[in-house]
């Protein structure tokens, strides 16, 4: 019977790119994917005739640039296209744009406040120096703190030598900035509601937590670590939608051997002696492995996966313990015309970029007040991007794909599962909210995906549906990410890595952990990493 | 209106207030906007060689960069300012405020005074230099390259002053070079020839008022003209009208940062990083790193940066010094690395030029002392100068020398001459 070197449950973004990595140093590398379809919740999928949806992941920034050269990824089709600006839309027929262009910008913040206006430049300044000392961290194994491994050793002293390079002042600001709410942070900003309501949201994307709770200052700074060829911060569309990116994945390890195996869902990791020796897919069917690599969350993983008794108690009790909530949904929508807002002028490139409905810090905390007792957000927070407008491939010239990212959404509806009534009325508290802004919207719609955490769970396999597969605070990242002891991609179990945004440095559409574990896992073989970029320096 | 006062402004009706907002959003289809002389410049524009200053479209040059320049030196020379930031600071305790904020004795400067500033946080590091001009007991005009309203505004809490922000409405005009006060004269401005070096007075102009100093960026005879946006045509064609037998020309940037940096005058984020921008902690500078210690006085009481400077002056914690250099050749050492026996680098030039009225290579540097402090031997750039796709390498001694680098007896005589 075939062993395969390496066996990858989930083909996800990160699992892919583990995959890829592994397969090009050598090691015959099998993916099993349990839908018929590969990419997790970076897919473009074709729901309706001619429309392609990114029906999960929507924008791209975060994914690791040396990751798309190493993989060879723009000659397998990535390419991805900076979007134009973005827009909150306030409630008395108003909204505040974010430009590129760094005078109009000021301007634009200026017709809120002056003195807003003005303190961008220092607020832009603060956040480019935090992104400057995580983003290094990126593409490197956290350090055990309590090993006394030469090479935890040298990179919790790389990890010293960054933090002491800081000034005083900046050591303070990290220590503010990982603890922080992104209200409070703001406030040290910004005077003005509008504006600090359009910097919080990228501190409540993907979290089951407000603008006001302690630790989303973080969250924006993970949201603005990322680079669109070299301009950090920005953000774009994968053209083709975020499929494009495991597409190229997939063709990638293709082209170097690498083999993938759709519609075989993984039932257990096969377990002997301690040592992970394959996968059992649903049916029965038995692979073998020298070592296996989940792509899936850690709870998912060992919670699903592995019998609990092949686990030491802690480690299980950490990860039952692992905040992985649920907390947004997807409405996808195919439209056969442009949408319309009054408020914003048809030439305005807002309509190329992000755009927003929540014009207010309460209106914001109100919307998770829902999410705490039970319930969708009855003024959801939106955003909404129009992908179609810069990107000719999604949908029929003239027809446009809408992917609406929604939050918030609990992983239960006071305390009980989903059901499609609730779905339905999760998804009507989005149109009523765009239809609010553009009159004639509903009539534009020609198909609607909705996506609740249940569906998320049951197709993606994010457990509760968190995007991040594990909130991004700070008590779960770096070395405690995902738990203590277990930060460097391996597991109690012989063989048995981790490769999913569970472990650092965490989710979004980044690459690096799966990047990250396949450099581990070459070390355990003792084979050669020379294949695999270190970061990008940052001067 | 940005205000910090006791006094509330009178609140305007909400519906009018985002009538006003909503009117204001076109500003995204004009990425630069015109000045107030943007129809003059538009006219006199044969180069189309334009930059972004702040915003604004803005001339590199005109018609010739070259001779632009001649032009400040033997004639006058007339550059848009428009652009600059501008704060009116107004109010009973405007003084002690901006005595609060800034390096120099405030209370020393008179009503009908301008004087060269700088203003720093609170660990002492640059975030601007500006001018300012005191326009009466209690009114100020604060000049920057840089925008600081929340840093005014927060630095004003406790004082009965206003700060509003001032760019758009006022226009402004720099007249420099050996003809420009018979230029103003002859327009009509009586009363100018008793303007001394950093004096200012207003003047009637088209039914309203412009106020002239006697103040420019050239280290040449000059004076600087601010006015209310809507009479800035009428202002510019009064000058060149009168300015027309005098030789009077409009100019660009290009031609005035050569002036500029003949007279040694530093300019915020090309010589020294603001601490507002400085992304790397170890760019930021102190006033006594880029040359402007002179401007501190210790002996006024508190003022924003005061603790942080005067420890790093008895630590002698100060790392960098700003000088002039004279480089033996005639091949500008812009952005060269400076070095110590030709091997050790220990600054960077920040700008430089062969100067037409020195008849030397000048340069501005920042160093790390002690080299260019206490030792100022021995020092050498390498000039990288490209000719015909290969780079010509020059090591070159460099010597410190004063800035000023040149000085003009008709910049401060008195009455200004004739020509």
């Amino acid at each position: 019977m075939k062993a395969w070197d390496a066996i990858i449950i989930g083909g996800g973004h990160n699992g892919l790119v583990n995959a890829c990595y592994l397969q090009r140093a050598g090691l015959d590398v099998l993916v099993v994917e349990k839908n018929d379809w590969v990419g997790g919740a970076a897919t473009s999928r074709e729901l309706t005739p001619g429309f392609l949806y990114s029906n999960c992941s929507y924008v791209c920034s975060l994914f690791r640039p040396e990751i798309m050269r190493d993989l060879e990824l723009p000659r397998f089709g990535l390419q991805v296209i900076s979007y134009e600006g973005g827009a909150v839309f306030t409630r008395d027929g108003d909204y505040l744009a974010n430009y590129r262009d760094h005078d109009a910008h000021r301007r634009e913040f200026a017709r809120f406040s002056k003195r807003d206006a003005e303190a961008y430049d220092r607020y832009a300044r603060d956040v480019t120096r935090q992104c400057r000392f995580i983003q290094p961290l990126l593409m490197r194994t956290a350090p055990d703190p309590t090993s006394l491994r030469p090479r935890d050793l040298g990179e919790l002293l790389y990890l010293g030598k960054k933090f002491a390079g800081l000034s005083s002042e900046e050591m303070a600001l990290t220590l503010r900035f990982w603890t922080m709410s992104i209200s409070e942070f703001l406030d040290e900003y910004f005077e003005t509601d509008v504006i600090k309501a359009n910097f919080a949201l990228s501190g409540i994307i993907g979290t089951a937590l407000g603008p006001m709770s302690p630790g989303t200052a973080y969250v924006l700074l993970h949201h603005y670590m990322g680079e669109v060829d070299g301009s950090v911060g920005a953000w774009g569309y994968a053209r083709g939608g975020m499929g494009a990116v495991t597409k190229a994945l997939t063709a990638s390890l293709k082209a170097s051997g690498g083999t993938i195996r759709t519609g075989a869902e993984v039932d257990h990791v096969l377990v002997s002696r301690g040592k992970a020796r394959g996968v059992v897919l649903a049916g029965g069917e038995e692979i073998y492995g020298k070592l296996v690599v989940s792509n899936a969350d850690v709870k998912r993983t060992f919670l699903k996966l592995v019998e609990e008794k092949e686990l030491p108690d802690i480690f299980l009790r950490r990860v039952k313990n692992f905040k992985i909530r649920g907390s947004s949904g997807k409405v996808n929508i195919a439209l056969d015309s442009l949408p319309e807002f009054p408020a914003l002028p048809m030439d305005s490139p807002v309509y190329r970029g992000d755009m927003h409905f929540t014009d207010s810090m309460e209106r914001m905390e109100r919307a998770y007040d829902d999410w705490k007792a039970g319930r969708w957000s009855a003024d959801p927070f939106l955003d909404m991007v129009i992908p179609t407008t810069l990107d000719p491939t999604m949908a029929p010239p003239g027809k446009h794909f809408m992917s609406c990212f929604v939050q918030y959404a609990p992983p239960k509806v006071n305390g009980r599962d989903w059901t499609d009534a609730d779905r339905d009325g999760f998804a009507e508290s989005v149109i009523a909210q765009i239809a609010e802004y553009s009159p004639g919207f509903r009539d534009r719609i020609i198909h609607m995906e909705v996506r609740t955490p249940r569906e998320i769970e049951a197709e993606v396999g994010l457990t509760e549906g968190n995007i991040f597969q594990g909130e991004l605070t700070f008590d779960q990242l770096l070395f405690n990410r995902p738990v203590p002891g277990y930060a460097q991609y391996r597991s109690p179990v012989g063989g048995l890595y981790m490769c999913g945004s569970s472990t650092h440095p965490g989710g979004g559409v980044m690459g690096a952990p799966g990047r990250n574990a396949a450099a581990e896992i070459l070390r355990d073989l003792a084979k050669s990493t020379s294949h695999m970029s270190l970061a990008h320096d940052v001067i | 209106m940005a205000q910090a006062t006791k006094k509330k402004p009178l609140a305007a009706a909400p519906d009018l207030i985002a009538a006003a907002r909503i009117a204001a959003q076109s500003h995204f289809r004009t990425l630069r906007l015109g000045t107030p002389f943007q129809p003059r410049l538009d006219a006199l524009a044969k180069t189309q060689d334009w930059y972004n200053w702040a915003g604004y479209r803005a001339p590199h040059s005109l018609w010739d960069e070259e001779l632009e320049y001649f032009a400040i030196r033997s004639q006058a020379a007339l550059f848009d300012i428009s652009p600059m930031t501008k704060y009116r600071i107004e109010g009973p305790d405007a003084e002690a405020f901006l005595d609060r904020v800034t390096l120099r004795d405030v209370t020393r400067l008179r009503p009908g005074r301008v004087h060269y500033t700088a203003w720093c946080d609170d660990e002492g590091f640059v975030l601007d230099d500006g001018t300012l001009f005191r326009l009466s007991p209690t009114r100020f005009r604060l000049c920057s390259q840089e925008r600081h309203l929340p840093w005014l505004l927060d630095s004003a809490l406790g004082f009965e002053v206003t700060v509003e922000e001032e760019t758009e409405a006022v226009a402004g005009l720099a007249l420099q070079g050996p003809t420009s006060f018979a230029v103003l004269r002859d327009a009509g401005f009586a009363g100018v020839d008793k303007l001394k070096v950093f004096d200012l007075a207003e003047f009637e102009h088209d039914g309203a008022t412009v106020t002239i100093s006697r103040t420019g960026f050239t280290g040449d005879l000059g004076y600087e003209l601010f006015v209310a946006a809507d009479k800035a045509l009428s202002l510019w064609d009064r000058l060149m009208t009168s300015g027309e037998p005098r030789g009077i020309r409009a100019i660009g940037y290009t031609a005035l940062n050569r002036a500029r940096l003949e007279a040694g005058l530093i300019v915020a984020n090309a010589d020294f990083t603001t601490a507002e921008h400085a992304i790397r902690a170890d760019r930021l500078r102190m006033p006594d790193e880029i040359g402007l210690g002179f401007m501190i006085d210790l002996e006024k009481g508190h003022f924003n940066g005061r603790r942080a400077i005067l420890e790093a002056r008895t630590k002698r914690r100060l790392l960098h010094v700003l000088v002039g250099l004279e480089i033996e050749g005639n091949i500008p050492a812009e952005h060269a690395i400076v070095y110590y026996r030709k091997s050790q680098e220990v600054g960077l030039v920040s700008a430089a030029m062969w100067s037409p009225m020195a008849k030397r290579n000048i340069a501005i540097a920042s160093l790390a002392r002690p080299y260019g402090d206490t030792l100022v031997e021995d020092l050498w750039v390498e000039i990288y100068a490209m000719r015909e796709l290969q780079y010509q390498k020059l090591m070159k001694r460099a010597k410190v020398v004063a800035r000023p680098f040149i000085k003009l007896d008709r910049r401060t005589s008195n009455p200004p001459a004739d020509f």
